[in-house]
């Protein structure tokens, strides 16, 4: 059996590690016009910033693949005939396979802006936008920043670390406030402020504007102002990239359109990952999943099914996490950015914020159980969560038990003795 | 009841505070780095036979200028900088990242150990400096071993304040950072001076056997209880307890930090000094190797070596006969000197800070050994939370691949962790944590047939 998976990011890993586990003798070839090797695609800002070299970010050494017998090529897919199950590539032979993995990853998008394609204009997601950016740092003496989501903090704090003066134009009232409720949102704001950005809330990209030799030099807002900038970074979330499926008859929405086994509806076609678009029942909104565990999660089961088990994805208990400059999120179950529907009985949610404005803890409660959590600078052990989410426990009983649930270090200032007490105080 | 949020908490938008502005006046940062390098170029002119005088005012222009100069360039280095994990730049091209200034670092630190234990007369120079201070300390002149000792512990107290400024938001990396000034200072420089100026023997309360060898050798245990009466023999039982009692004992309930990463002397300079380079340990499987093959070799050469002295000595030298000083000599110049010294530190620029007590240092085998198989200290996992990026096992001073571990979400259990913390302190998602009894769910699978299992490790 030839299984041949396109993209070797973190979902085409996993999914490759898990055929090559179940089906010790098929043959697997990872292709990719990325790069040689996987390596994280979270740790790209720490290749920039300086905290690691690309090798470092490389989760296997280059030898492990020849000992799995996994074959990695380094070419970009062109084309992908389903009728005589084949893929052509930009370098070379086509490619026959039994079953075939999209795992193709997003691009960052691009709402049609004028200037959007001058140089100069990138996204961060790709090894590539790295090397572009690395290209481009010795001119820069502003970046504007278009987008209020996570990879927009994390490109600031990779170009602030170079001493870059970075501008932040978000849409949003309140910085990622599609994400967070409305306090963490604030609280969000205030350590990228802190940190010498100029964020700029409620404001939209117009124009981006040329030189005169196809670079950029300025962006213009809706608002009429003209910023200088000789790099803008669009971090205006992602989309699935499809540009492998062109031609092909893959059936695509926003997405390769996939069941909960990530079966595409050709035979033998799969897909997962942040291209994959999860066809889900009727009346609910199809699934695109873009994160890093998402990937992980998606890799293991679609792996399960091209190696000939027939498992459907259920993402359990959902968890996320994430470093904004030097604020830390954690955060599972289900935390609303808006808690729209009031609770006769009980509170839907409960808030605790450190005086120092860099703690801060949340919960959500539905029909007055706990189902959500909401941490920042504190660290929250994942098991206890999960498990007190899964035992419908009451708000008392975390807040009781809230010192089980705490991941900080040794000897870090504890909060639980204060989050309850206030909390507690607030509940009666 | 509708949807509660307090906007007290909340707050409005707050009023912009920019805290990454250098506060550090431009004068201010430049006097401490122009007072630094006056200060060593004074001790580098000394060095070369150019002394600047005699006296405190001679010690003051070298020694504490530099100290005092290294001290302002550390401490305006993050002055008005926000707390937290800043490795900017350590890999981009520099002395932390092995330039020809690392190289440059590594030959003078290996032309002062060579001179500091074969041809001390070059040290002269800079000894003398150091006399009023051991004048006043103990009431004899300077020797290269007090040198040593006096510059080692600059070393670990500057570069502590570097470090503690550096981990100001991890409050396990400040106190571990504070015991490990304190031993240094305390316990390994004032009180073996006291010793000296009570004319008490020369005792390291903080080193053991065998890591000090000498402290359980017949000829020197015999010495300190026949010749130096009731302190002598309180160094015996102190030797023999803190190996066989505290060591087991501490180790079973803390891991091998205790000792490794909070008391040691030679962890003390690799987690100070050492620091900058700490990203240089090599990860890769084959040092892993390596490493298991050369420390335990140590660890069986000195056992052995030890257990032979005492067969000897109870034999009236019927064993080794004259071997017996050979073999210390030996010892003490192939491990001590060369591993310790010349290979342990002089390499930190270019091999990373841990080198001897990853690959040869005879107590850390132990210690390891009882961690691998017997200890309730790991460093356990959060769950899924792991994003692979790689920080962890580039901050490991021990060339631990941590993050083999953390993105398949099960603890670790190795021979090796010093318990740092630092790959805690890197992770930028929350997913490691140091700690004690976890539980023994999880306890090493080799834990039932420790020979069997080490056998397989050093096979592998």
């Amino acid at each position: 059996m030839r299984v041949v998976i396109v993209g070797n990011g973190i979902t085409g890993v996993t999914a490759a590690l898990t055929i090559r586990k179940l089906q010790p003798d098929w043959t697997v070839t990872m292709v990719s016009a990325e790069s040689d090797h996987f390596f994280s695609r979270t740790a790209l800002m720490y290749v920039y910033m300086g905290h690691m070299s690309l090798a470092d970010t490389q989760p296997y050494p280059p030898d492990f693949w020849a000992t799995r017998r996994l074959d990695l090529r380094r070419a970009c897919v062109t084309a992908i005939d389903t009728s005589s199950q084949q893929v052509q590539l930009d370098n070379g032979e086509p490619l026959a396979y039994d079953r075939l993995l999209l795992a193709t990853g997003s691009q960052p998008n691009r709402f049609g802006w004028p200037g959007q394609d001058l140089a100069g204009v990138q996204g961060m997601y790709n090894l590539q936008d790295l090397e572009r950016l690395e290209v481009a740092s010795g001119r820069i003496r502003r970046a504007v920043i278009v987008g209020g989501g996570l990879i927009g903090v994390e490109l600031a704090e990779m170009l602030h670390s170079r001493g870059v003066p970075v501008t932040i134009l978000a849409r949003e009232g309140s910085y990622w406030n599609n994400i967070l409720p409305v306090e963490e949102s604030t609280l969000v704001s205030e350590v990228i402020r802190e940190n010498g950005i100029d964020l700029r809330l409620g404001v939209e990209l117009k124009e981006i504007v040329d030189d005169g030799g196809g670079r950029v030099c300025a962006v213009t807002t809706a608002g009429g102002e003209r910023i200088e900038c000789e790099l803008v970074g669009l971090t205006a979330g992602v989309s699935p990239n499809l540009s492998a499926l062109a031609g092909s008859d893959i059936p695509v929405g926003r997405g390769v359109l996939v069941d909960f086994g990530f079966r595409t509806q050709v035979a033998g076609v799969f897909a997962a990952g942040d291209c994959a678009e999860i066809v889900t029942p009727e009346g609910e909104r199809n699934r695109i999943e873009q994160l890093w565990y998402t990937g992980r999660m998606h890799g293991e089961v679609v792996g399960q099914n091209i190696a000939g088990r027939d498992v459907s994805y259920d993402r359990g208990i959902w968890f996320n996490s994430a470093k904004l400059f030097d604020l830390e999120w954690h955060t599972y179950g289900q935390v609303p950015s808006t808690l729209e529907e009031p609770d006769p009985d009980c509170r839907r949610t409960l808030y605790w914020q450190h005086a120092d404005r860099r703690h801060a803890l949340r919960l959500v409660m539905d029909e007055c159980r706990v189902v959500g959590f909401n941490a920042f600078g504190i660290r929250l052990r994942q098991r206890v969560c999960e498990a007190w989410i899964a035992e419908q426990r009451s708000p008392e009983y975390v807040l009781d038990h809230l010192s089980e649930a705490i991941f900080d270090p040794e000897f870090a200032r504890r909060h639980e003795g204060d989050i309850a007490r206030s909390l507690k105080e607030r509940m009666s | 009841m509708s949807f509660v949020s307090d906007a007290a908490f909340a707050g409005g938008a707050p009023t912009p505070v920019s805290r990454n502005n250098h506060h550090v006046p431009f004068v201010g940062r430049w006097l401490s780095r122009l007072a630094f390098a006056a200060g060593l170029s004074l001790f580098g002119l000394a060095a070369l036979g150019h002394t600047v005088g005699t006296g405190w005012l001679a010690f003051g222009l070298t020694y504490g200028l530099t100290a005092a100069g290294a001290l302002g360039w550390v401490a305006g280095t993050y002055r008005g900088t926000p707390a937290g994990i800043k490795n900017h730049g350590t890999y981009h091209p520099g002395v932390q990242n092995r330039n020809w200034g690392a190289w440059l670092l590594g030959l003078v630190l290996l032309a002062f150990y060579v001179a500091y234990y074969w041809w001390p007369q070059y040290l002269n120079g800079v000894t003398r400096l150091a006399d009023p201070l051991s004048q006043w300390l103990r009431h004899v002149p300077s020797d290269q071993w007090f040198l040593y000792g006096y510059l080692y512990t600059v070393a670990v107290l500057v570069m502590g304040v570097r470090m503690i400024l550096r981990y100001r938001h991890n409050r396990y990396e400040m106190i571990r950072t504070g015991s490990l000034m304190f031993f240094q200072l305390v316990v390994a420089f004032l009180l073996p001076s006291l010793l000296r100026l009570l004319h008490q023997p020369d005792f390291y309360f903080s080193y053991f056997w065998p890591l000090q060898p000498k402290y359980l050798y017949p000829g020197e245990i015999r010495h300190l209880i026949e010749h130096q009466g009731g302190l002598g023999t309180f160094m015996v039982v102190w030797a023999v307890t803190a190996i066989f009692v505290a060591t087991p004992i501490l180790t079973y309930f803390f891991g091998k930090r205790w000792y490794c990463s909070w008391v040691c002397g030679c962890g003390g300079l690799a987690e100070t000094a050492g620091d900058p380079f700490r990203h240089l340990a090599n990860p890769s499987r084959r040092a892993w190797r390596v490493e298991r093959w050369t420390i335990h070799s140590v660890l069986v050469i000195i056992t052995l070596g030890t257990a032979l002295l005492w067969l000897n000595d109870l034999t009236g030298d019927g064993v080794l006969g004259p071997a017996a000083h050979g073999f210390k000599f030996a010892y003490g110049f192939v491990v001590a000197s060369i591993l310790a010294g010349l290979v342990g530190v002089a390499a930190y620029p270019v091999w990373g800070s841990r080198i001897w007590c990853r690959f040869f240092c005879p107590m850390a085998a132990i210690l390891g050994i009882i961690q691998r198989y017997w200890s309730s200290f790991r460093i356990t996992t959060n769950g899924s939370q792991c994003i692979s990026c790689g920080n962890c096992t580039t901050y490991c001073e021990m060339g631990i691949d941590v993050r083999s571990y953390a993105q398949q979400g099960s603890n670790i259990v190795r021979a090796s962790c010093v318990g740092c913390g630092v790959c805690a302190a890197v992770c930028p998602r929350g997913v490691l944590k140091l700690e004690n009894g976890a539980g023994s769910d999880d306890r090493f699978p080799g834990a039932a047939d420790p020979l069997a299992e080490f056998k397989r490790s050093l096979q592998s």
